[in-house]
């Protein structure tokens, strides 16, 4: 499944497109940054709701296919700025995180 | 051939914005043409060691020497210094302030994942007069 084809299945919206050809390989949920720098697997969907720019300098560290902020949590000016700049997949949903989770779960499963 | 090195200043006052010198080192070994694993695991440990020398030290020099079998990473500050390295080691231990807590830092996992993602890791710190921190990644 590419990061396009999520975006469909969940009805994400879209802060900031990168790369939605990216394929997405699993996913990992935190807000502690350096357990996603651990933890995140490259081409993860990464479910989070911090929303400040040090989130896009984890996304590239970690190689990640794509952010998507839950609980409805709207990114900050400097990370939607720093996502355009760096070209990063920035997806929002209102599902809380474990509903999302469950929805890339199944998508992912189909 | 000589080694390539690329030195940065790591700005202590912002800690918005740090992570600079991971981005451009990151960006510059893709243009060497690296294997993207081993890109990675420079790029988490030197972003881990670099909000560290941001949160914890002031901010200090990152220095990256690319060798023909290695990357070595040295990142060096004049910051507090760490009292106790088998405890700021362990999973979980963290000094972090509100203001970087807020942001996502403070987890106590930099450290343990700068181990893990390095095949070297030395720590070389004297309390009251800084911190440096060496991490090499084999290439070869
Ligand atoms: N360069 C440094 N100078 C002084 N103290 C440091 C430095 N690097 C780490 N430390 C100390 O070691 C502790 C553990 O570091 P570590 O990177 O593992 O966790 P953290 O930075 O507190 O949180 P996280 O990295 O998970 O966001 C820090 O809280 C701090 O007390
Ligand atoms: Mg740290």
């Amino acid at each position: 499944m590419t990061v396009r084809e999520l975006k469909e299945a969940l009805g994400l919206t879209v802060f900031c497109a990168g790369n939605e050809d990216a394929e997405v390989t699993g996913g990992y949920c935190g807000d502690l940054l350096s357990w996603v720098m651990g933890r995140a697997e490259e081409g993860n969907v990464w479910l989070t709701i911090m929303s400040n720019q040090n989130v896009a300098a984890v996304a590239v560290m970690t190689d990640i296919s794509c952010i998507v902020l839950t609980e409805g949590v709207k990114p900050d000016d400097a990370l939607l700025s720093r996502c355009e700049t760096e070209e990063i997949n920035l997806l929002g949903t209102g599902l809380s995180t474990y509903q999302a989770a469950a929805e890339l779960a199944k998508a992912l499963a189909e | 051939m000589a080694d390539i090195v690329f030195e940065y200043q790591v700005d202590g006052s912002d800690y918005h914005r740090a992570g600079e010198a991971s981005r451009s080192t990151k960006s510059n070994l893709k243009k060497l043409g690296f294997p993207s694993d081993i890109i990675r695991r420079v790029g988490i440990c030197m972003y881990e060691g670099e909000i560290n020398m941001v949160i914890h030290a002031d901010g200090g020099v990152a220095k990256v020497v690319i060798g023909l079998d290695d990357i070595t990473i040295i990142l060096k500050d004049k910051g507090p210094g760490i009292p106790n390295i088998d405890l700021a080691m362990q999973e979980g231990w963290s000094t972090a302030d509100a203001q970087a807590n807020d942001l996502g830092f403070g987890a106590g996992m930099g450290l343990p994942n700068m181990k893990r993602c390095s095949d070297e890791m030395n720590i070389d710190t004297v309390v009251g007069e800084g911190t440096t921190v060496t991490m090499k990644i084999k290439t070869k």
